[in-house]
């Protein structure tokens, strides 16, 4: 196919069609990256727990309203789940002393048995808008935007309260200096359990409403999510920092991860609809993230290095 | 005020690395003692400190702090008896947070952290008084990430915490050895003015032996996890530099050259 037929093939209606679709995706993604937020940039910790957690919010929520709950508190148990994933996390790295990276590991291998078990051993089940009412659907986009768009404001604003009390400092401080925070009185075991459960808490929240929004619960829903979030707060803080600059408070902050998953999901639409091949998404997106995680380290070799040295002396 | 009754601690126990780094080691402070800790390298000094402070459980004997036993204590517990400032100026602040911040989190110190706001519009205003009286310049600064403080103004402010919510016991564990000479002045001065000021009962690790015997009202000496050298009052005061190497040489069994050996890390 010439460039030309390419160009010529891609129609722009279709693009501006789907764009909406990003955008609803891309706000539940967001809340999401909250969680991500809250263990990767507050915690210090890459917990990789979320890729089980997301699904087993997904699976509670969907299991809760096949059996007639409301989806608003289908949601909160789903929380709670995701809750306690993040609690066991935490236990086997505060009381076990295993890496947190690989007490996560292990929660995450763990929940994919535990979450075939809520789905009753089906990898999926689906839960139709037309016969349950639900909060959020791809049906309506829409609406969908708009009731994740409330969640999210709901849960910046929580978040931005929680951080800000005497717990949320302490919980910040455990993250930034540990050795400090211990000197200081604080149970930093405690705050990474606190933290730990809150990020999973969210992430499930976050699996519940895609559950919703998408009609099912897959086993699979939650791989790479991760990496998505990841993506999402780098993003975030990126655009957060070239439009906010020095303004850029706290709360902006944890607003622009949600716009970073917008924004992420806006891509993806975008190289969608290049023709890229979905099955390359994945590969794209890590490639994307590893570029963004890379670029700090670059910026500091570039202004002093081995590497530089020896340019400069040969 | 603070008690060792024969603290022992050895490192890596039946290893080929095995230091035996505090041996039966007994020391009473009295309220108000400023005391400078002097000692070579692997004499046990910062190992007492951390002992005192709880970073890791003492082997054998007991710590008794204001009449209680903390012995059995986890670091974070004995916090709000224990204000500390450490050797790297990094240490002792936490740079992502803001300076204000950081000062709410130390006038916590050991105090359940629950559900209220985390710095207070009060507190505030007492924090800019208290850093216009540091003289930095810092109480303008108030809401700028800590990180972007120098060295010196950390370690200033480190101390400003340290007394913040008052300790029994301040420990200063060579809280200037990072620091160029000029600030390292500055950072001790403040030091003695904290100390003065509260009426704190304080432990300061330092190489510095001309500091050791300007500051203060006790020395002590350390080699080989022991305490070899205790005085106080005016037999301090009277203390040159050259008789501190000569004790030194004669008590620890050690021919010393000059002072440069002692003070080497």
């Amino acid at each position: 196919m010439s460039i030309s037929a390419y160009f010529a093939s891609l129609s722009l209606l279709k693009l501006v069609k789907n764009l909406p679709g990003g955008v609803s995706q891309g706000i539940v993604w967001g809340i999401m990256a909250l969680g991500i937020y809250i263990t990767f940039r507050l915690l210090d910790v890459a917990d990789l727990t979320v890729d089980g957690s997301f699904t087993t919010g997904g699976a509670v929520t969907v299991m809760l309203i096949l059996a007639g709950w409301p989806a608003w508190a289908a949601l909160i148990v789903a929380a709670v789940a995701g809750l306690l994933a993040g609690l066991v996390t935490g236990l086997l790295h505060t009381k076990l002393g295993i890496p947190a990276i690989l007490a996560g590991i292990l929660t995450q291998f763990s929940l994919y048995s535990i979450n075939l078990h809520i789905m009753g051993m089906a990898a999926n089940k689906a839960v139709s808008v037309d016969k349950y009412h639900l909060l959020l659907s791809s049906r309506s986009i829409p609406a969908a935007i708009l009731t994740g768009a409330i969640i999210a404001l709901v849960l910046i604003s929580i978040l931005y309260w929680y951080f800000g009390t005497e717990q949320g400092s302490a919980l910040r401080a455990t993250g930034n200096n540990p050795a400090m925070s211990r000197a200081l009185g604080i149970n930093i075991d405690n705050m990474k359990l606190i933290g730990l459960s809150l990020s999973n808490g969210i992430v499930a929240l976050s699996g519940g409403l895609l559950s919703q929004y998408q009609g099912f619960a897959d086993i699979n829903m939650g791989r790479g999510a991760i990496v998505i979030g990841l993506a999402a707060v780098i993003i975030g803080e990126v655009l957060g920092g070239a439009i906010l600059g020095k303004r850029l408070n706290f709360f902006g902050s944890l607003t622009f991860t949600v716009i970073g998953g917008v924004v992420y999901y806006l891509v993806i639409v975008i190289v969608l609809w290049l023709k890229l091949n979905s099955n390359d998404l994945k590969l794209f997106t890590a490639v994307v993230v590893a570029l963004f995680l890379a670029v700090p380290y670059l910026r500091g070799q570039r202004k002093s290095s081995f590497a530089k040295l020896k340019k400069k002396g040969g | 005020m603070l008690h060792l009754e024969n603290i022992s601690k050895t490192f890596n126990p039946g290893t080929i690395n095995e230091k035996k780094a505090l041996i039966e080691l007994s020391l009473h402070l009295a309220p108000g003692d400023f005391v400078t800790v002097i000692g070579g390298n692997g004499a046990g000094k910062s190992t007492m400190l951390n002992a005192i402070a709880g970073v890791w459980p003492v082997d054998e004997g007991r710590i008794v702090l204001d009449g209680q036993d903390i012995t059995a204590l986890p670091e974070h517990k004995r916090a709000s008896l224990i204000g500390r400032v450490f050797q790297d100026p990094m240490m002792g602040t936490a740079p992502n947070m803001q300076l204000e911040e950081n000062l709410a989190l130390a006038r916590r110190r050991g105090e359940k952290r629950g559900l209220r706001w985390g710095v207070t519009k009060l507190e505030r205003a007492d924090y800019y008084e208290l850093l216009k009286d540091l003289g930095l310049g810092l109480e303008d600064r108030m809401t700028a990430k800590v990180g972007l403080l120098s060295g010196g103004q950390r370690q200033a402010v480190t101390l400003l915490m340290a007394a913040l919510k008052q300790p029994k016991l301040l420990l200063l564990d060579e809280h200037t050895a990072a620091l160029d000479p000029a600030t390292a002045a500055k950072v001790l001065e403040l030091s003695d003015r904290i100390v003065s000021e509260n009426r704190l009962t304080a432990l300061m690790i330092t190489h510095n032996m001309t500091d050791a015997i300007q500051h203060g009202n006790r020395l002590i000496m350390m080699n080989e996890g022991r305490i070899i050298l205790d005085v106080s009052g005016e037999e301090k005061r009277q203390l040159t530099k050259q008789q501190l190497v000569d004790k030194f040489a004669q008590l620890a069994g050690v021919q010393m050259e000059s002072d440069e050996v002692l003070l080497s890390k």
